[in-house]
């Protein structure tokens, strides 16, 4: 079982609804948390895990041999994002622009162009509780993060539940972090702008064939719109989190809401076992 | 002609509540939403849409089964795992045109692929040029490109001094998309833990291409101690304090109501953004 917490806008509260159910749940079972917001990645401020390990996560962009280079032009016309641009007499590698589609190297007439690791990111795990947690953080300046997604994505042990906190939009990190998820969780906040992301994120997971759920976070009687909405696209509304002064005022200083509200955790397990009727068989 | 870009690396910051907000107070300018995946901008400045364009994105691969004669290549060389069964993923494949490139019976051919819209529309406050990247979409940052260079190009064709663009969450190609060349580049945060770990990060970008930062520190009342140690950083790494926004229910209520925040009454939130407007006129001039 593995559900993810997405959200389209951002600032609706995925993480706080994935570190509460993670929690919630941690009492009973062992569970892992995958953060897969590797470009700012807030999980661990909440969950504050004893990280053990980290790992560089690299990806394959060319390497030239000069000596070998004819300057014959053929990889800057094979790469599709501009990622080489050929000159007289010397070529010019963009790592930053390279999507690691191996066109360059495959091609290249004299093998000149060979792959070499460029590292992106870095995935830290560790543990806080029953919870595994895992997360990747995005190296700064580096535009493409589904392969560090995937890479998270790639320490799901089968044997215990996963909650994956995805990253904010509806293009393709999120659609990388909530790919083969078994239930994926729409938070959203009761405002215009929170409705209209919610529409697309709700889109998305229907495109990708995945069941979901709604949660309204920050709820204070003006709910009307999502609700219609729920009920017109006949996606189950799971639940409604209060807005709560004191929830806040914890979360600034990053503790979980149910430090504050202990009482909230059984609305927490009761909306596992919701997703867990609805989730993919 | 200027460029100021609002970013915030944590997503709702209050990002486009603060843009709506200097569509009002600014004069002779360009507005552009690149928040392409989850535009929200238009929602608070009632724009008539002027013209639409069809955004294209890279083109994607398609197998012809009638000259395939299944070497399985395609699927060897495929990086993204987007062939099976000699058939393309259309949602895996990115574009790089590999397979096309590779194919020796000739059989895989690249079909334009429109990845979302581009529009251009006016609102009582200028121009606003918005899109909507297609669901399930890449190319995010190529179409936010797009966007900003249509902005350009209005604001050059019938002098607009002012181009103010409402930037999307994170730190990755979307946000690096929408840097290049700003003349200032406001930062909004908030006083959480989480508001100034991601302030952190997406201040290294911008140092990292270069750019002119500038910070404003939304509700900062919610936390006095929190807006304390962000304005010791910033002052640390010098980098300007701009504006310090107060907790503010009406900012909320506007949101609801649709319209922008200093339209909708002068409370105190709106009053401080009128005067992070005035720095932000001297940082731009």
């Amino acid at each position: 079982m593995m559900i993810a917490v997405a959200s389209g806008k951002g600032g609706t509260g995925k993480t706080t609804v994935a570190v509460s159910l993670a929690l919630a749940l941690a009492d009973r079972q062992k569970i892992q948390y995958l953060d897969c917001d590797v470009e700012e990645p807030n999980g661990h401020i909440l969950l504050k895990p004893r990280l053990q390990k980290k790992t560089p996560v690299t990806v394959p962009v060319p390497r030239l041999d000069q000596a070998k280079c004819t300057f014959c032009g053929r990889c800057a016309q094979i790469c599709a994002y501009h990622a080489l641009a050929v000159l007289p007499a010397s070529v010019l590698i963009f790592p930053e622009m390279c999507h690691n589609c191996g066109g360059c190297w495959y091609f290249c007439p004299e093998k000149a162009l060979t792959p070499a690791p460029r590292e992106i990111g870095q995935i830290e795990e560790g543990g806080v509780g029953g919870i595994e947690f895992v997360h990747g953080r995005l190296n700064v300046g580096v535009a493409i993060s589904p392969p560090l997604i995937r890479a998270v994505k790639e320490r799901r042990r089968k044997d215990v539940p996963a909650i994956v906190d995805a990253p904010p939009g509806t293009s393709c990190p999120v659609i990388e972090a909530v790919s083969g998820v078994d239930f994926c969780l729409l938070v959203t906040e009761p405002t215009p702008f929170g409705l209209h992301d919610l529409e697309l994120a709700a889109e998305m997971t229907k495109e990708l064939g995945i069941p979901g759920g709604v949660v309204v976070n920050r709820s204070a009687g003006h709910d009307q719109e999502v609700e219609k909405f729920c009920r017109d696209k006949n996606l189950p509304l799971l639940l409604k989190i209060p807005l709560d002064r004191e929830v806040a005022a914890a979360y600034s200083r990053g503790w979980p809401p149910l430090t504050v509200r202990p009482r909230w955790k059984e609305d927490f397990l009761t909306l596992w076992e919701k997703c867990r009727e609805v989730a993919r068989p | 002609m200027k460029e100021l870009v609002i970013i915030s690396g944590k997503g709702g910051t209050g990002k486009t509540s603060l843009a709506g907000a200097l569509a009002v107070l600014a004069g002779n300018k360009v507005l552009v939403d690149c928040d392409v995946d989850a535009a929200n901008l238009h929602l608070l400045l009632n724009p008539r849409v002027e013209k639409e364009e069809p955004f294209y994105g890279l083109p994607k691969a398609v197998i012809d089964r009638e000259q395939c004669l299944e070497c399985e290549l395609c699927m060897e060389l495929c990086q993204f795992g987007a062939i099976r069964n000699f058939t393309v993923s259309e949602l895996a494949c990115e574009g790089c045109g590999v397979c096309f490139h590779a194919c020796p019976d000739r059989a895989i051919r690249m079909v334009e692929h429109q990845a979302g819209r581009l529009y251009v529309s006016s609102t009582r406050y200028g121009p606003l040029v918005h899109a909507q990247l297609g669901i399930a979409e890449g190319n995010s940052g190529k179409l936010v490109s797009a966007v900003r260079q249509r902005a350009k190009e209005i604001a050059e064709k019938e002098g607009y001094g002012l181009i103010i663009t409402d930037g999307p969450p994170g730190i990755g190609c979307p946000v690096i998309a929408c840097l290049s060349g700003a003349d200032v580049v406001l930062v909004v945060t908030e006083p959480t833990l989480s508001g100034r770990h991601d302030l952190e990060r997406v201040l290294r970008l911008v140092e990292h291409f270069q750019e002119k930062a500038a910070v404003c520190v939304n509700k900062w009342d919610l936390s006095p101690e929190n807006t304390r140690e962000i304005e010791n950083f910033c002052r640390q790494k010098e980098i300007a304090l701009i504006g310090k926004i107060p907790y503010d229910p009406a900012v909320n209520e506007a949101v609801r109501q649709k319209v922008p925040v200093v339209l909708h009454n002068s409370g105190a939130a709106g009053e401080e953004i009128v005067n992070l407007w005035d720095n932000l006129v001297k940082m731009l001039s």
